[in-house]
């Protein structure tokens, strides 16, 4: 199908962007790899698209001494090849390859991800995973969010209707830092039919500050907290049968729910191998 | 400024073009209907096939998942202008040579996209090369021998080079 007619403007500012966002029924445009085609379905029909993509300095990726800051309009394919990220955000760059394919990956932004809040998305399990803070920048000022506090529902984030995400900043991995991720598609870059991504500070052999993020289970990314538990003193075993107090899968195309939630445990069981391992 | 038809400039294999267009057409159907380029196709218009594969500056994209007005300062190249130039002239025959295509539907995202890949040098495993092409769909082949086709030019280039 084609898309609904609707007026298009190129934002030069975030100012402008906000300024753009007031007037009735407009969405943001940034890399467009899921609004565009929601607009070809016709699911979405806003009256203006205001894009983002041009505004200088949104594409930045910054690193101080406890953070790294990834601008909004960074692209997959531009994260894959930073230095920065791979160092102090490792967990960022094992997801990254599973997300879409090539040509998704050359135009789709970090930013786009999150505030589309697909269920299924591996970023937004990420953030939860590694405590990630959110920059929103709205007619009152900016403000950041806890990436716990960021996703509300189905779709639905800590956003509102003339609020733009400008930044997502995560704090830099330590020596002590082990990351994990995994996941079930059908075709490698599909969207995920059970993922996991975690991340912890390693203490001997406890896992501190352990959390487990799962997507494709629920509206939106779902904490394993009672397999966190387990898992942290080391019996992984046990954090596996802690998933069925934990998860509750609704079923979908893809799979029951049950066939989610025994998935959910076998992706555990990966990530607790790869959370044993130091970053090399 | 927030109008439904923009003026775009956009470099179209090398040659400059300007049109108005419609903010809802996509670029492939810019490129298809208005300058006459079907050498890239409409499968899916969701992003999914890879089938409307082109190049916008430098790097492959959705046809479908990009709009036309977007592209204004832009330099778009279509499987026609990369043909032309030559810049793919051995991985088509490679294509040719293995049976790498039978309707061809698929074949100029294929052949785009598998260009990215060895454009980067050396010779990348038949796993990389599964990985990199899986956002193109084809229905013909079963894949191996587009596989085998790429796998082929990346040893052919990597020893022209030495």
């Amino acid at each position: 199908m084609k898309p609904a007619p609707f007026a298009y403007a190129k934002a030069r500012s975030v100012a402008a962007a906000i300024e753009l966002l007031a007037s009735n029924d407009a969405r943001l445009l940034a890399g467009g790899q899921s609004l565009i085609a929601t607009l070809n379905m016709r699911l979405s029909q806003p009256a203006l698209l205001v894009d983002i993509n041009g505004i200088a300095g949104l594409d930045r990726i910054a690193l101080t001494n406890a953070h790294i800051e990834i601008g909004t309009l960074v692209r997959y394919a531009q994260a894959e090849r930073s230095p920065e990220i791979a160092r102090a955000a490792p967990l960022i760059a094992l997801a990254l390859p599973h997300i879409g394919h090539t040509a998704i990956r050359n135009r789709g932004t970090l930013g786009g991800s999150l505030a589309f809040a697909d269920p299924a998305a591996e970023l937004p399990a990420c953030m939860i995973a590694l405590g990630a803070e959110i920059e929103i920048v709205g007619p009152q000022g900016q403000r950041a969010v806890k990436a716990d506090e960021f996703f509300k529902d189905l779709f639905e984030t800590a956003l509102t209707a003339r609020d733009v995400l400008t930044a997502i900043r995560v704090p830099v991995a330590s020596g002590a830092t082990r990351v994990g991720f995994a996941e079930f598609a059908r075709r490698h870059g599909d969207y995920a039919m059970v993922g996991l991504a975690a991340c912890a500070q390693a203490d001997g052999t406890r896992l501190n500050d352990l959390r487990l993020a799962y997507f494709g289970v629920g509206a939106t990314p779902v904490r394993a907290r009672k397999a966190e538990a387990a898992l942290a003193e080391g019996d992984v075993e046990a954090g596996v049968s802690a998933l069925a107090g934990d998860l509750d899968p609704p079923d979908d195309v893809q799979a029951s729910g049950a066939v989610k939630t025994h998935l959910a445990g076998v992706l555990l069981r990966r990530v607790a191998r790869q959370l044993g391992r130091a970053a090399s | 400024m927030s109008e439904r038809f923009h003026e775009v400039a956009v470099t179209v294999n090398g040659e400059d073009v300007r049109e108005r267009v419609d903010a809802r057409k996509t670029l492939v159907d810019f490129l298809r209907e208005e300058l006459a380029l079907t050498g890239s196709h409409v499968g899916c218009e969701q992003g999914v096939c890879g089938a409307c594969s082109v190049r916008v500056d430098g790097v492959v994209v959705r046809g479908c998942l990009m709009l036309a007005v977007q592209c204004d300062g832009a330099r778009v190249d279509t499987i026609e202008g990369v043909a032309d130039s030559g810049e793919i002239a051995d991985l088509q025959q490679a294509f040719i040579a293995r049976n790498a295509l039978q309707c061809g539907y698929c074949t100029p995202g294929m052949l785009l996209t598998a260009q990215e890949l060895l454009a980067r040098g050396g010779v990348p495993s038949r796993k990389q090369i599964r990985a990199h092409l899986s956002g193109n769909y084809c229905r013909c082949t079963g894949y191996q021998a587009i596989v085998d086709a790429v796998e082929a030019v990346a040893k052919t280039r990597a020893e022209a080079k030495r």
